[in-house]
Order: structure tokens, then C-alpha cells, then sequence
């Protein structure tokens, strides 16, 4: 792969060895360093698997083999020694067969003579003393069942799970008034989160009947809410503690309260611990994936570029149960119009059940996909328009005082025009596109362009989302003078255990390292809610602030001396004090969940990314060189942390634009292995460059809006929009594979190019010469009269593919 | 089977089969359980080590291989709680996020380093291609041993 060699400057102090917390590293870096770094660079860091338990057992899950079936038996070879191996079966659970989340329909277990809707559907668990009994075990258990037609098709599927309808204005006049129609359809499909440490739990019989598990987790309450209910216990027998987790984005959300019932109801019967260990292909094959998606976009626009209606509908393949699928379809169904001001708008979004396994919570949550979607209708729409793809951006973006399709209206704290340009210009955008068409007569094999997007992202939960959750933080003085952060927000590598004593000790006047974190135990922290929704920093560090300023209140007005001055000996006179905050609503935020109308977040983050490919004309392969992504976070707590978010969200989004991708047959994913199902790995991925933009949410004491998802949003479209730049197809249909390049350059879909009315060509485009070979990569547009229409059959149908 | 090795630079003896995985030996035998498993079949690189100073997968290597042979895990890096210079880059820019990946990213950076090749962005790019991560999109990494290389051409 071709890459620009760059000598990385060395700092200007070198220094062979240096202390983790020397203070002369702190001064130079100016801000903390990463609170659980040195653990994690020694090897001491105890993720689930390092840790030991005396006379552990280790778990296994039996899984169902059909799509769709009724489970009539589970039967055991009789000639196996079954009595060294421990079973569990769906009539053992104490308590309600259910993995609760949104809906109740997902067993913990399929019963006998239940019904198994997809191929990883646990069934029966088992547990021996060792590995090799274990897996010996495991395959003398064989599933009688009898099969069920099965649905993979959410198009085929008459099972919804959920449906929203938005509609502001009136697009149907709207459409009928334009002066041209944009129509497309765009899909994506399943996307695995591949943390790069498995699922794992750990469950431990507790003394007073309950359980504790130990496990790699986003969000110890959901597990805590699904044992008291499955297995019938207390709020004090459920005992939920994070082990040091190695990455979740959003796929150790809701999957570890069903790994962690599993091993809990084996440790219940052994009376021992059980370790339930996820391997790799265990883990892809069964655990949640980003949801699929069709959405179909109709646009109309004037013929000066005004935007004047848009029609939306997106279907999303929800997988076998509800799991977190209607809160993805309604974030998905918010976003799916992307930043920009329109009058009459009608989105419509339905998610439907498939007999495969369950999609979930990934990073971006349903806007990745509805957003690549609406920015590939911007971009093909300026092509038709014949207008810059910024210079369209820069007309509709949203500023303040615009109003949303919900009705909405954009108070404050909106940068898209910000990042927009703060994108285009670091990365030379409008020098480098004129550039590359000049250049690109010189021909070859290898084709480059340049493309851009825009995104917004609501911060934290949808509409009364956080009302309900009603999240509460504390912070302790402890009566040795102590301060103690309890939260239930997990680090999974994102930086809450960093970003968290910032925020209490700016607020307390102290330093940064008088403030300790209690770990995410449910026995000693309060449910803060779950660690998702880029909501930590904004949401849960709001609640910190408020509790801080209650604290240090307390202690000046009873010793008339500033905070951290006094706090010691105010505890030693007076004992530990603790402030449990709880979550106050956003002021002048409201939102109507029956009508969809409203406020639908506190604020919104706003996310520009450009994009540089270079195209392999004779394989299709895809070189993504460079990502410029500009994204406002409100306010930075921390620079390196915000920047590492970006980075590697950006990244996840290069590769759901190029390479990640799962296949299926029968229900079941085919590529369920790190060998088969691809990352980017250092090779692959572009020189990224992070541009951190403030434009601060009143509402947040700190201005914080939150990072995690908003990179994920923006880059996949900047890649796309960059292979048309470079090879002058459009890819309806990600990931932008090199099969379906290949198909879209020879013309297999070649009314993949949006046309125009004739005459509206641009002299620029007709006169590109053909990068190579004499073929005309960039087929001309058809002569249609309006409306456009987009292609019906494309290269690499998502169909097909299963 | 008996195998003699050396760890970290300490001499141990091991009783294991001989199929059994450098990787278990490390884990379970041993207790070294900064060296991670991702994947078990030699893709992600979680499970980097050095042998004999060069990165292997120790998922993919039995123990029979390694009798006689130095292998330096994570644990070898800091001496007496000091970070070495690797690992305080790693800190310092950010290297390290969810952390499951650094212990393999280590041993990629320090073979890297000891090789004495010019710090330069595609080479480190090449050492640690076969380490994945998928929190850092590899910026801060890259430069992490960037920084490192240079600090150990021009001591301070």
C-alpha cells in the first residue's frame, strides 16, 4: 500500500525511563494521564479471564443449529459419563424465563417444546471441571427439533418489531413542487463490534442464596435488573461488578446479562464458580451485530439547489427478538434526514423480526446507517445539481434557530457549518478535488479521489430517555478525608475513570489524584445508568458536577474556609459525608413519545469527515489514505482521550465502508471467525487527523455533548463519496467491497449514476478523461426525463448474500 | 514433559504436554495473564510475545517449541514499577484505551525498537500489522513507538 512516509518529530524531552507519575511527564502532557494506563501497560490490569477463582468450573452454552424450530428434546448419549458434567435446562431458571430489556419475548433458555426463531439461540448449558470433559460433553448433547419456515428477508419478514413515523410540513406537496427528484436506496449491512476481548463472565454463589458475577460489561444495572427477575433475587443477592473490559462499543450492552444469567444458573446448582467464556467464533456467531438497513430517500430540490421536500423510509432487519431494536430504529428514524433544514419532511422507519440472531446497540445506534443514507442522497444530488458537494453542504446545513423534523427547534449549540468547514479546509478539499481533475487525465491503474460528509448525532438518550432513567451519581468524603466518585459508568477504554476525578476535583478546587474512583459494583455504586449514548461525559458528568458543588457547599459553610483547605478536617470532626445526586431534567426540553414531536435531545453533536481513497482500477480494492474528521463535542475535557475516540471511531467507519461485512446462509453467519470476518488492521488504516471543535450546551455545566458515536456517523459516507471522486460510480451498498466496484465499473449497474436534465451536465465532468484503460469508468448519465430513478439491480445484492 | 525456559529472564521449569499452548503455560501455569487471547488462531496478535526477540503468537505455539528459549511477556517490561520507555510513549500519547490489545502491541513496538530501524510511520505500520486494535484506529499507537524509537537513538 502506497502511504507518504512521515518521520514522527520526537518531543523535545527524551528520556530513557520515566515514572508513570513523574510530574515532569504530567507538566508536559498538561493534562492526566489515562487514570488505569500503567495497569494496562504492566499486564496488571485484571480483565474477566485473568481472573482466578478457587475450584472454578468452566461453562459452555448449548446452542440450537435451526433458524427456526420447535425444540422437542435435548437428548444425551447415553454411553457418555455424564455424571462429571453439570446440565441446566430452561425448567431450572427460578425465576422468569426472560432476558429483560425492552420487551419480554427473549428466553434465557429455549424450553422444551419452545419455540427456537435463530440458529445461536442458547437451549441448555453445561459445566465441567475441565476444558477437555467440557467439550467432550458438549458434543453428546444432540437437539431433536422439528423446523419452522423461516424469514431472513426483513423486506419478506410480517413480524414488526417497532415503527416510527415523523412528518413536519407536507412532502408530498412538497415533491410535487420540486423541480427535480432525487431518488435512491441505499443498504448496509450486519456490522460486529469485534472488541478485541471476548465476552466473559464470571458467577460466584453468594452466601445469602444470591449471586455475584464478575464480567466484561458496558452496564452492570441491566444485568443487576435481569438477574433479580430471572433468577429471583434481591437487589442485595444480585451483585454485579465490571471487570477491567477490554472495548464494547455498544456489543457489551445488553449480550452480558444473557451471558451472565447463563453462568449464574450454572454456579446456583454447582454451588461453585463458574467461568463463562466466550471464544472468538462464539462470540461473532452469537452476539449482537449492528442492525442492516434499507432506507429509500426521495428528495426534492429547486433547480437553484433549494431543498423542498424529503421522503424517507428506512427498514432495519431487527434480528429474532426486540432486544435494544426499538430505541436503535427511533435514533436511526430521527437522524435518517440528516443536519439539514427542510421544510416538509416524512420519515418512516419499521424495524422486522428475521430468524437470525439478534441485532443490537453499535456504536452510532441506528444514525450510521440512516445517515450514510442521507449522505449519499446529498452528494448524489449535487452531482445532479452540478454544484460542490460543500458548497450544497454550506447551503443546507442547520444553523441556530432552525427547526428539525420532529419540530424541534435548534436553540443553541449548533457547529455544522463549524466542522463543515473546519473539515474542508485542514484537509484542502476544494484545491484538491479541482486538483485531482486535472490530474486525472495522466492515467494509470489506480484512481484517487476525495470525498466529504456531514452528520449530527443527538447527545445522550432519545427524548424522555434520561428522565426515565432518573440516573443517580455521589461523591463521598470518607471519614479519613477521603473523595470517592461512586458511579455505575464503565471504563471500557474510553476514559471515564480519567475524565470523571477531572471533573470533581476542577469542581472541588484539588487535585486531580485526591480523587479516588469506587469500582462499578452494584453493591457500593448507584445505577448511573448504562455507559452508552455518548452520555457519560455530558449526562453522567453533569450529575458528578452538580454533587461536587453540593459537597464543597457543605463543607465551606460549616468551616468558613475554602474547600481544599478544609475537607480533610471537616471529615475528622464531622465523619464522611456522601451526596447522592440524582439526574434533573434539561430545562425547556420536552418531547411527545406518542406523536414523535418535540425536542427529541438536550443538544446534538455535529461531525464533518473527508475522506481520501485511492481505487485499484484492475481489483476494486479500496486504499483509504487519509481521514480528516472535525467533530464538536460541546467542550474537551480531555484532548488526547477525545482525540483517541475519533480516531478509532473513525476507523470502525473506514471499515464498515470498505471490509466489514457478514455473510449468511440459512439464518447463520458464514465468515463467524477473526480470520474470515475483517478489521482494518494498521496497514489498512488511513492517516487520521482529528479536529476538535467546542461549541458548548448551555444545559451541560461543563458544555460537554460527548464523542463516542459521532465519528462513526460521518466517515463511511466521506469513503464512499471519495470512490465516486475517484472512478465516478456510485456504491449504494455498503461495505464498498472490491466485488462490488468491480461490478459497478463494468456497467452491471450502470444507472447507479443519478442523472439530471439534459443540459445540466457539467463541462467539468464530461471532460475527465477515463483514468485507464480506455474504459470509461464514470458511464454517462442516462438521458431519463425526471424523476430520477435509482438503480434496481445492483452488484452484490444484499439478498444474495444471504 | 518437562521444559526448561527461560521467562522475563528468570530460568522456569514447566510440566505440560508438549501441544500445550505457550499461551496457557503463560496464563495458567504460570500466572502471566498480561499475555491476552483475542482470537486463538494467530489473527488478532493479543497474545504477542518475543521468542528469543522475535514477536510470535503464543496461541500458536506449543510449549514444545519453546524448551531451552527466552520468552519475554509484558510482566518484563517495567523494572521495579518504573515503566519503561515504551510503555511511559504508550501513556503519554494515548497508546493505550481498552488496554487488551497493549500487551501485544508492546512486543510488536519492542521488537520494532530493538531492530534499530528509523522510526518511520509505514515501518511501524508494517511491525504491528499483525497486532489488532480496534479502539485507538492506530494513531496514538504509531506514535507511541515513534516516540520511544527516537528517545532510544538520542538517549537524554
Amino acid at each position: 500500500m502506497k502511504r507518504a512516509s512521515t518521520r514522527i518529530a520526537p518531543p523535545s524531552r527524551p528520556a530513557e525511563r520515566v515514572a508513570p507519575a513523574a510530574p515532569a511527564l504530567a507538566a508536559r502532557t498538561a493534562f492526566p494521564l489515562r487514570r488505569e494506563g500503567p495497569a494496562k501497560l504492566t499486564g496488571e490490569a485484571r480483565y474477566a479471564d485473568d481472573l482466578v477463582f478457587a475450584g472454578a468450573w468452566y461453562g459452555a452454552t448449548i446452542r440450537s443449529d435451526d433458524p427456526h424450530a420447535t425444540l422437542i428434546a435435548i437428548d444425551r448419549d447415553p454411553d457418555f459419563d455424564w455424571s462429571r458434567v453439570l446440565i441446566v435446562t430452561a425448567d431450572e431458571i427460578p425465576g422468569e424465563n426472560v432476558v429483560s430489556l425492552i420487551s419480554d419475548d427473549q428466553p434465557v433458555l429455549v424450553p422444551v417444546g419452545g419455540e427456537i426463531r435463530h440458529h445461536a439461540e442458547p437451549v441448555a448449558l453445561l459445566a465441567a471441571a475441565d476444558r477437555s470433559t467440557l467439550h467432550a460433553a458438549k458434543r453428546r448433547i444432540q437437539l431433536r427439533t422439528e423446523r419452522l419456515p423461516a424469514v431472513f428477508d426483513p423486506l419478506a419478514s410480517t413480524q414488526q418489531i417497532a415503527h416510527f413515523a415523523i412528518r413536519r410540513g407536507d412532502a408530498e406537496k412538497g415533491l410535487a413542487d420540486a423541480e427535480l427528484i432525487v431518488e435512491g436506496e441505499y443498504r448496509v449491512g450486519h456490522q460486529e463490534q469485534l472488541y478485541i476481548e471476548n465476552q466473559a463472565m464470571i458467577a460466584l454463589p453468594r452466601d445469602d442464596g444470591g449471586i455475584t458475577v464478575h464480567g466484561s460489561l458496558q452496564c452492570p444495572y441491566y444485568i443487576h435488573k435481569a438477574m433479580k427477575r430471572a433468577l429471583n433475587l434481591t437487589d442485595a443477592q444480585a451483585v454485579v461488578i465490571q471487570s477491567e473490559t477490554g472495548g464494547g462499543f455498544g456489543g457489551k450492552e445488553e449480550y452480558p446479562s444473557m451471558i451472565a444469567l447463563h453462568a449464574a444458573l450454572l454456579a446456583r446448582k454447582l454451588g461453585k464458580p463458574v467461568r463463562m467464556i466466550y471464544d472468538r467464533h462464539e462470540d461473532i456467531s452469537a452476539t449482537t451485530k449492528r442492525h442492516p438497513a434499507i432506507v429509500r430517500h426521495r428528495t426534492g430540490v429547486t433547480r437553484d439547489g433549494e431543498l423542498v421536500a424529503q421522503e424517507i423510509e428506512v427498514v432495519m432487519d431487527g434480528g429474532a427478538y426486540a432486544t435494544l431494536t426499538p430505541v436503535v430504529l427511533s435514533r436511526g428514524t430521527i437522524h435518517a434526514g440528516g443536519p439539514y433544514r427542510c421544510e416538509n419532511v416524512t420519515i418512516t422507519g419499521r424495524a422486522m423480526a428475521t430468524n437470525t440472531p439478534p441485532n443490537g446497540a453499535f456504536r452510532g445506534f441506528g444514525a450510521p446507517q440512516t445517515e450514510f443514507a442521507a449522505e449519499m442522497q446529498v452528494n448524489r444530488i449535487a452531482e445532479a445539481l452540478d454544484v460542490s458537494p460543500l458548497e450544497l453542504r454550506r447551503r443546507w446545513a442547520y444553523r441556530e434557530g432552525d427547526v428539525t423534523p420532529t419540530g424541534q427547534v435548534l436553540r443553541e449549540s449548533v457547529a455544522a457549518l463549524e466542522v463543515l468547514e473546519a473539515a474542508a479546509e485542514t484537509a484542502g478539499f476544494s484545491r484538491k478535488r479541482t486538483d485531482r481533475r486535472r490530474a486525472s487525465t495522466s492515467g494509470g491503474t489506480r484512481a484517487s479521489g476525495i470525498g466529504l460528509a456531514l452528520a449530527w448525532h443527538g447527545a445522550g438518550f432519545t427524548g424522555a430517555g434520561e428522565t426515565h432513567l432518573a440516573s443517580v451519581a455521589s461523591i463521598e468524603l470518607t471519614d479519613v478525608g477521603a473523595i470517592r466518585v461512586l458511579t455505575a459508568s464503565t471504563e471500557m477504554g474510553q476514559g471515564t475513570k480519567t475524565i470523571f476525578p477531572q471533573l470533581v476535583a476542577a469542581e472541588l478546587g484539588i487535585g486531580i489524584d485526591e480523587v479516588e474512583m469506587a469500582p462499578q459494583d452494584t453493591s457500593l455504586v448507584p445505577d448511573s445508568g448504562p455507559t452508552v449514548a455518548s452520555r457519560t461525559a455530558m449526562v453522567v458528568g453533569r450529575i458528578l458536577i452538580g454533587a461536587a458543588r453540593k459537597l464543597r457547599a457543605r463543607v465551606e459553610e460549616s468551616s468558613g474556609q475554602p474547600f481544599p483547605r478544609s475537607y480533610r478536617d471537616f471529615a475528622k470532626r464531622n465523619g464522611g459525608i456522601r451526596i447522592d445526586e440524582r439526574f434533573e431534567p434539561y430545562p425547556g426540553i420536552t418531547f411527545d413519545e406518542e406523536r414523535y414531536v418535540g425536542d427529541a435531545y438536550p443538544c446534538y453533536g455535529w461531525a464533518a469527515a473527508v475522506a481520501e481513497v485511492e481505487v485499484d482500477l484492475d481489483t476494486g480494492e479500496v486504499a483509504v489514505e487519509s481521514v480528516v474528521s472535525a467533530d464538536d463535542v460541546g467542550r474537551v475535557i480531555h484532548p488526547v482521550l477525545a482525540e483517541g475516540q475519533v480516531e478509532g471511531g473513525t476507523l470502525q467507519a473506514v471499515g464498515y465502508a470498505t471490509m466489514e461485512e457478514i455473510k449468511l446462509a440459512d439464518g447463520r453467519y458464514l465468515n463467524d471467525r477473526l480470520a474470515t470476518y475483517l478489521i482494518p488492521t494498521a496497514l489498512d488504516a488511513p492517516r487520521i487527523t482529528s479536529i476538535l471543535v467546542e461549541k458548548p450546551f448551555s444545559g451541560s455545566p461543563h458544555g460537554a455533548k460527548g464523542v463516542g458515536e459521532l465519528p462513526m456517523d460521518v466517515a463511511a459516507p466521506a469513503v464512499v463519496a471519495a470512490i465516486h471522486d475517484a472512478v465516478g460510480v456510485w456504491i449504494h451498498e455498503l461495505p464498498a467491497t472490491p466485488e462490488r466496484i468491480l461490478a459497478a465499473l463494468s456497467g452491471a449497474s450502470a444507472p447507479d449514476t443519478p442523472g439530471s436534465e439534459p443540459g445540466t451536465r457539467s463541462g467539468a465532468r464530461a471532460n475527465r478523461a477515463a483514468p485507464a484503460r480506455g474504459v470509461d469508468p464514470r458511464p454517462e448519465a442516462p438521458s431519463d426525463p425526471l424523476p430520477l430513478r435509482a438503480p434496481q439491480d445492483k452488484g452484490g445484492d444484499w439478498e444474495r448474500d444471504r | 514433559m518437562s521444559y526448561r525456559l527461560q521467562v522475563n529472564g528468570e530460568p522456569v521449569e514447566v510440566d505440560a504436554p508438549g501441544m500445550r499452548r505457550l499461551l496457557d503455560v503463560l496464563r495458567e501455569e504460570l500466572g502471566l495473564t498480561g499475555t491476552k487471547e483475542g482470537c486463538g488462531e494467530g489473527e488478532c496478535g493479543a497474545c504477542s510475545v518475543l521468542l528469543d526477540g522475535a514477536v510470535v503468537d503464543a496461541c500458536l505455539v506449543p510449549i514444545c517449541q519453546v524448551d531451552g528459549r527466552a520468552v519475554t511477556t509484558v510482566e518484563g517490561l517495567a523494572r521495579e514499577g518504573v515503566l519503561n520507555a515504551l510503555q511511559a510513549a504508550f501513556l503519554e500519547t494515548g497508546g493505550a484505551q481498552c488496554g487488551i490489545c497493549t500487551p501485544g502491541m508492546l512486543m510488536a513496538g519492542e521488537a520494532f525498537i530493538a531492530s534499530g530501524a528509523a522510526p518511520e510511520e509505514d515501518a511501524i505500520r508494517e511491525a504491528i500489522a499483525g497486532n489488532l486494535c480496534r479502539c485507538t484506529g492506530y494513531t496514538k499507537i504509531i506514535d507511541a513507538i515513534a516516540l520511544a524509537a527516537e528517545r532510544r537513538r538520542v538517549p537524554g
